[in-house]
């Protein structure tokens, strides 16, 4: 199994998010989270992560069998874990070719093997430009500064093809973008989809997952994942909202 | 840059003053304090023809008519200007036989900082001029210069193979009555660079002096002059370092910059003076007064410095734009962390029309550090059409330092357009959550960060020193954020 997270609890400032959250993911699959706003599914994402602002207070998560509270940030980074940010933020004057040679070579050390050079990283840069269809001159410009909402998202997704990750989780990667932009976010998905690798996809919207077909669909709501289903439940859901879940839940 | 980005950030685990260590060598010292029997001893020491003394002599009475200046944004105990050796030499050992001979235990300090004294192993096309404590050790590349007509060599050798530039230009544009550390480096100068650019001579290679303080109790205070005249172009670089020492150490400088009619002048400095311990102690005072005058039309003079060591820093380099069309240039990056202070910023001075100036300066605070940007833009009546654009950036690591900005503007004529900017900032922790996620540790990231806010005044200096510089960034920030 490559992410068990058991009863785990967290909050911010005193304030419980999450309250008891239970998800099994296996090599291979995608599991889509559902769910209303503000129920904790970007908490989630960010707990996973490692953000420090987010206190667990209880319950563990295990990845490729480890207890990941006990690695920083950058260690999760370099074991695997991506996210896929909702707002990506922007870093003045550090292009984002280097910004991604310093993350490439960074997650190439912590697994002992030697840095690349120029010309192979950016060969490499080309190939998964490529891949997710990207086309403009982004690579040369300032990490996010300046983009539109759709460049900022498909740049998380180039971001994803460049690291190679384990356990991508994508924090509403669909929000806010077209017809067009949404279809290569989710091109880039299921180019990158292997059967050693996994996917959480964090989404309000069904449309996402015409192109992103997932294994599993999970209702998070009030802090808990309260149901659980196969890509009908998506369906089922967009078709009759949440009130009914609610309803069944005893509201 | 790429490349060396990384290189840089795997250095950066390094951290902590590199240039710390001292040079156990012979030194003979002048009397320590100062009085005018100080003054004639340097001036004897140095074999200085008539001239020389007499203005040192008027530059020290000068200075004892005026109080040091307290309007900087700066806490400095009280200096004891008595209790400063004013003159120290690394002893020529007898047995060297040619008097260009360096001793190997110099050779091997500067070896040690990165910088060779020998032309076969030289840095690629930059001349070196070292200068150890009060004298200069070696000038390289002098003989090959000199086919250009280009003097490169210490300020005391030009004392007494061109008396005449010298006489001409030395005072014209920092005169020793311009403020408190201008009359005291005028008295007591020790060494420091002199280079002349002939009409039309684009100098083939950058030319740079590399100073160090290494004897204790000593006060470094060195005079640089530059002179471009019409049409030549010129590229200067400066660096500096000193060891790690529980007292503080004054180093009050001056570098005068002529450049005459379609002349341009690039004077880089990376400034790293030891800063002083986490606690504040110890750590160089740098007083320093650099002006340059664009002479005659089209002439153009740019200061690129960087700025991470010294406890104080006190320095405003500006321009004098004199000629018509003449442009100046101020790009700064300055650093302040642990117990650092820097009140720095530039001064532009349009006389010319059409005269234009730029300054952009970046100040980084950590720790507890005080970063002020002060600023002159000065436009007189008759300097019609010209233009100046200002930018002041700041940066805050960290919730103890603080960032100042001091802006004076000052427009004599309805032609011209002065411009002010200014930001204040700070690396967020969503930046840093960002760049972690991606497999980047917290200091590497600071690197990356600081880095690319200070890309518009690295790309401004010469490759050799914009490594250099990125790198000395990334270190004396270390330990900021924990």
């Amino acid at each position: 199994m490559l992410l068990s997270i058991k009863n785990l609890h967290a909050s911010i400032n005193g304030k419980e998010i999450l309250k008891g959250v239970n998800l099994e993911v296996n090599n291979g699959e995608i599991h889509a989270i559902m769910g209303p706003n503000g129920t904790g599914k970007s908490t989630l994402a960010s707990v996973i992560a490692g953000r420090d602002v987010f206190e667990t207070t209880s319950g563990e998560i295990l990845y490729k069998g480890k207890n990941l509270q006990k690695l920083s940030i950058e260690e999760r980074a370099c074991e695997g874990i991506f996210l896929g940010f909702q707002y990506p933020v922007e870093i003045p004057g550090v292009s984002m070719t280097n910004f991604m040679r310093t993350a490439v070579n960074e997650i190439r050390k912590y697994k002992g093997l030697d840095a690349l050079s120029g010309s192979e990283f950016i060969k490499l840069m080309e190939e998964k430009k490529k891949l997710v269809e990207i086309t403009s001159n982004l690579t040369n410009r300032s990490v996010n500064e300046g983009f539109s909402g759709g460049e900022k998202k498909k740049n998380e997704i180039f971001q994803m093809a460049m690291l190679e990750p384990m356990l991508a989780i994508l924090d509403e990667t669909d929000s806010g973008l077209d017809i067009d932009a949404l279809r290569i976010v989710a091109n880039g998905v299921n180019k990158l989809r292997r059967p050693d690798n996994a996917f959480v996809v964090i989404t309000h919207y069904q449309r996402l997952l015409d192109y992103i077909v997932p294994d599993f669909v999970h209702v998070l709501y009030e802090g808990k994942i309260v149901k659980s289903g196969g890509k009908e439940l998506a369906l089922e859901l967009e078709d009759r909202g949440y009130d009914w879940i609610k309803k069944e839940l005893g509201e | 840059m790429d490349t060396d980005s990384n290189k840089i950030i795997d250095e950066v685990t390094q951290g902590d003053y590199k240039y710390g260590f001292v040079t156990d060598i012979e030194t003979e010292f002048a009397p320590r304090g100062i009085t005018e029997e100080t003054v004639r001893y340097i001036s004897t020491k140095k074999n200085e023809p008539g001239f020389m003394l007499e203005f040192r002599l008027k530059a020290f009475r000068h200075w004892l008519t005026m109080t040091q200046p307290k309007w900087a944004h700066l806490t400095i105990d009280p200096i004891n200007f008595q209790d400063i050796i004013y003159f120290a030499a690394p002893k020529k050992k007898e047995n060297l036989e040619k008097l260009d001979q360096v001793d190997p235990e110099l050779l091997a300090t500067f070896n040690k900082l990165g910088i060779s004294l020998e032309e076969q192993k030289k840095m690629t096309g930059v001349a070196v001029d070292a200068v150890m404590d009060s004298v200069s050790v070696k000038t390289t590349f002098s003989e090959t210069l000199s086919k250009y007509g280009i003097i490169f060599c210490s300020f005391s050798e030009a004392v007494q193979k061109h008396p005449d530039l010298i006489k001409q230009y030395m005072g014209s544009v920092v005169p020793y009555t311009d403020n408190y550390f201008a009359a005291l480096n005028s008295a007591v100068f020790s060494d420091g660079s002199f280079c002349y650019i002939p009409k039309g001579v684009r100098c083939p290679i950058e030319l740079s002096t590399y100073f160090r303080i290494n004897a204790a109790n000593t006060g470094q205070f060195e005079r640089t002059l530059i002179v471009a005249e019409e049409g030549a172009y010129v590229s200067y670089m400066e660096g500096c370092t000193a060891p790690q020492r529980d007292e503080n150490q004054l180093h009050a400088a001056i570098v005068e910059i002529v450049a005459m009619k379609d002349a341009e002048v690039k004077y880089s400095t990376v400034q790293n003076w030891y800063p002083g311990d986490k606690n504040g102690k110890g750590g160089i005072y740098n007083f320093v007064t650099k002006r340059g005058i664009c002479k005659g039309n089209n002439a153009k003079i740019s200061w690129t410095q960087v700025e991470t060591g010294s406890s104080i820093t006190w320095k405003y380099p500006g321009c004098i734009l004199l000629g018509d069309n003449s442009v100046g240039e101020f790009y700064s990056v300055a650093v302040t962390n642990n117990h650092q202070q820097a009140d720095t910023g530039s001064k532009m001075i349009h006389l010319g029309k059409n005269t234009r100036s730029i300054i952009i300066s970046k100040g980084i605070s950590a720790g507890k550090g005080q970063n002020s940007y002060r600023g002159l833009v000065k436009v007189t009546k008759n300097a019609i059409n010209s233009r100046n654009y200002s930018q002041c950036d700041s940066l805050l690591l960290g919730s103890q330092c603080g960032a100042h900005t001091f802006p004076y503007i000052q427009v004599g004529n309805k032609s011209s357009v002065v411009e002010h900017e200014a930001t204040t900032s700070k690396i967020s922790e969503d930046q840093l959550f960002y760049c972690q996620q991606r497999g980047i540790d917290t200091e590497s990231a600071i690197g990356l960060i600081v880095n690319g806010y200070a890309k518009e005044v690295l790309k401004q200096l010469p490759m050799e020193f914009a490594v250099e510089a990125q790198k000395l960034l990334s270190i004396s920030l270390e330990g900021s954020v924990g």
